[in-house]
């Protein structure tokens, strides 16, 4: 599911250009806000000479600290809320704390331990291979369905693209009760493989150590594929259909025109789309929480899982810390990452 | 632009796979929360919806849901509404700066800043409040309000501040008179799409807390499946009624939804 803290700008177009640079820098250009042409100056000394004075903020704030004043509540809580904690979150990493009483400085030992923690490790392969289910999956299903969507011509489009994204509107703790009683030993998938004969292969599937993990990551691919295909479609419905015309004129296929035009047009919102599913792979806690707690063993752990786990199961208040931040980093990582691929491949 | 009749075919058999696909799962925990509950036997059993209300207090856990998204989508919004207005039409020193870190908001993840928030609060004796619960999504929401807003904005024709100051208006009432009117479409998909984070949130929740005392829809429904595990039918009715106000939303406001959807991630 997209969520507030997975919500990233990553293209280039969407850039912050630096038009609203600060005060004095380069001529504004474009479109963004051009506040102080000298002649919108309230046309009262029109010939008074303005060179020495900064220009005002814009054409209604006249004093320098307007501007200031409208983001300072905002800035407050951000910085109180989300910044601060950030920077105690990286000083919490370097103690060893139990979570009350006293606490002692281990400097980067957090962070060398992690190194050798079984549980750590396997929660990062795990998300690896969750992002198969989460990101690879559902972006190879999301361009199949906005293709057919795209030039398919079909009736019911609208209803189509509402029922594949409402999974992405609901709670994933709804999402993960509805699951799990698909997997349940008596459940809709146990009774739909009995039903065709294949008693062998039914099982728990959230229970067994070879299949949960997989299980987890297919709830994965059902939440994302909507926003997936939403994603393309928007890219696609860019494409001028004359090109299609022009592509069916010369003789080529849906296969071929889909190498050939639809998905060039798209890799600004494949870059987009991938940012934020493998950052929602990262971030399963919800669903793991609900589903199997990262077990059988540590079979499905995660790094958001393990966060919880240490710092309010386990009382390592430190460990817990330094994951969170490895956490971060990754996602800086990723979003950074990805975007260049994409800009590079553009 | 002409398909055969084959592709066509081929074509609205994937749809309505993936559209099965998707439902699957909705259907069964509706099918399942009218099914008959432990010690029942057939026929459709609307009554569970009654007994999950009670059993799983959900009539408290909905409560404090409303009132906590109430808090987020508010403040949220006014905070973002200021703080995109300086951002899209002024230009002051240390804009840029100031924005990429606001912008950096939207790529810290919860999990790296409840820890140092639970126990800071905890310290101020703050956990099991509204404010421990609201305040870290609205900082989130302001982060991603702002980014939007500043867009919305700036997308918007320069002159319409300018005439504002003519007709003498400070920027206060330039803001509150000509632009935000100017911005309803942005301002309602960005509170749709705050509310639906706020009402599906579960970290937040579950951590600040403890208590179990202010206890969200999404916390009471994971609640209840840890002590009714067996109760299905009651389970699957609380579902529905824990997903059903974002669902409804949506339905009714598709246009905003897909829309906040698409443009806030493809900005």
């Amino acid at each position: 599911m997209a969520t507030r803290d997975g919500i990233y700008a990553t293209s280039r177009r969407s850039r912050p250009s630096h038009d609203t640079g600060p005060a004095g820098s380069t001529q504004p250009t474009g479109q963004g806000p051009q506040p102080d042409a000298p002649r919108t100056d309230a046309g009262a000394r029109p010939e008074a000479p303005r060179r020495t004075r900064r220009p005002r903020p814009s054409a209604v704030a006249r004093s320098a600290a307007t501007p200031y004043l409208f983001i300072l509540p905002a800035f407050l809580v951000y910085g109180a809320f989300a910044l601060y904690p950030l920077g105690r979150a990286a000083q919490f990493s370097l103690f060893e704390w139990k979570g009350f009483g006293a606490s002692t400085f281990v400097g980067l030992g957090n962070y060398v331990e992690l190194a050798g923690d079984a549980d750590f490790r396997a929660a990062i392969a795990n998300a690896l291979l969750l992002i198969v289910f989460y990101a690879v999956i559902p972006l190879v299903v999301g361009l199949v369905l906005a293709a057919v969507l795209r030039r398919g011509q079909v009736r019911g489009m609208g209803f189509f693209r509402t029922v594949i994204f409402l999974p992405q509107v609901i709670a994933l703790v709804v999402v993960a009760v509805a699951w799990r009683q698909i997997y349940s030993p008596n459940g809709l998938l146990n009774d739909a493989l009995r039903a065709v004969g294949l008693d062998v292969l039914t099982r728990g599937w959230l229970g067994d150590p070879g299949t949960a993990l997989a299980a987890v990551g297919f709830i994965g691919t059902w939440v994302e594929m909507g926003l997936v295909m939403l994603l393309m479609l928007s890219g696609m419905s860019r494409i001028p259909g004359e090109l299609f015309e022009a592509a069916r004129l010369d003789g080529a296929g849906a296969v071929r025109e889909f190498f050939a035009i639809t998905l060039p047009a798209v890799r600004g919102e494949i870059t987009v789309a991938l940012v934020l599913t493998i950052i929602a792979a990262l971030k399963t806690f919800d669903l793991i929480y609900m589903t199997t707690s990262g077990g059988p063993g540590n079979t499905t752990t995660v790094p958001s899982f393990e966060v919880y786990f240490r710092a309010f199961e386990l009382r390592e208040v430190g460990s817990a810390s330094a994951v969170a931040i490895v956490l971060t980093a990754l996602i800086f990582v990723i979003n950074v990452g990805v975007s260049r691929i994409g800009e590079r491949a553009s | 632009m002409r398909v055969s009749r084959v592709e066509t075919a081929a074509n609205y058999v994937i749809l309505v796979g993936f559209a099965l696909f998707a439902l699957a799962p909705v259907l069964t925990i509706v099918l399942t929360s009218v099914s008959a509950p432990l010690g029942e036997t057939g026929g459709l059993h609307l009554s569970n919806y009654v007994d999950a209300w009670t059993v799983g207090g959900f009539g408290r856990s909905l409560g404090n849901s409303v009132a906590v998204a109430a808090i987020v989508v508010s403040l949220a919004t006014v905070l973002a509404i200021l703080a995109g207005y300086a951002f899209g039409t002024m230009r002051f020193r240390g804009s840029t700066v100031l924005f990429y870190l606001f912008l950096l908001g939207l790529m810290i993840p919860t999990e790296a800043t409840i820890i140092p928030l639970f126990f800071d609060l905890r310290t101020l004796g703050l956990t099991d409040t509204y404010l421990a619960i609201a305040m870290p999504q609205v900082a989130q929401s302001v982060a991603f309000g702002t980014f939007w807003l500043r867009s919305q904005f700036r997308a918007l024709p320069t002159s319409l501040v300018e005439a504002a100051a003519l007709d003498g208006a400070g920027p206060l009432q330039a803001l509150v008179r000509i632009l935000v009117p100017a911005s309803k479409p942005a301002i309602v998909t960005m509170v749709v799409l705050v509310f639906m984070w706020t009402w599906n949130e579960f970290l937040i929740a579950l951590i600040m807390a403890p208590s179990g005392s202010l206890r969200t829809a999404p916390l009471g429904l994971a609640n209840f499946q840890g002590q009714y595990t067996a109760e299905t039918a009651l389970l699957a009715a609380g579902a529905v009624i824990v997903a059903l106000p974002t669902v409804i939303l949506f339905l009714f406001l598709q246009r905003h939804f897909i829309r906040g959807m698409l443009e806030g991630v493809a900005k």
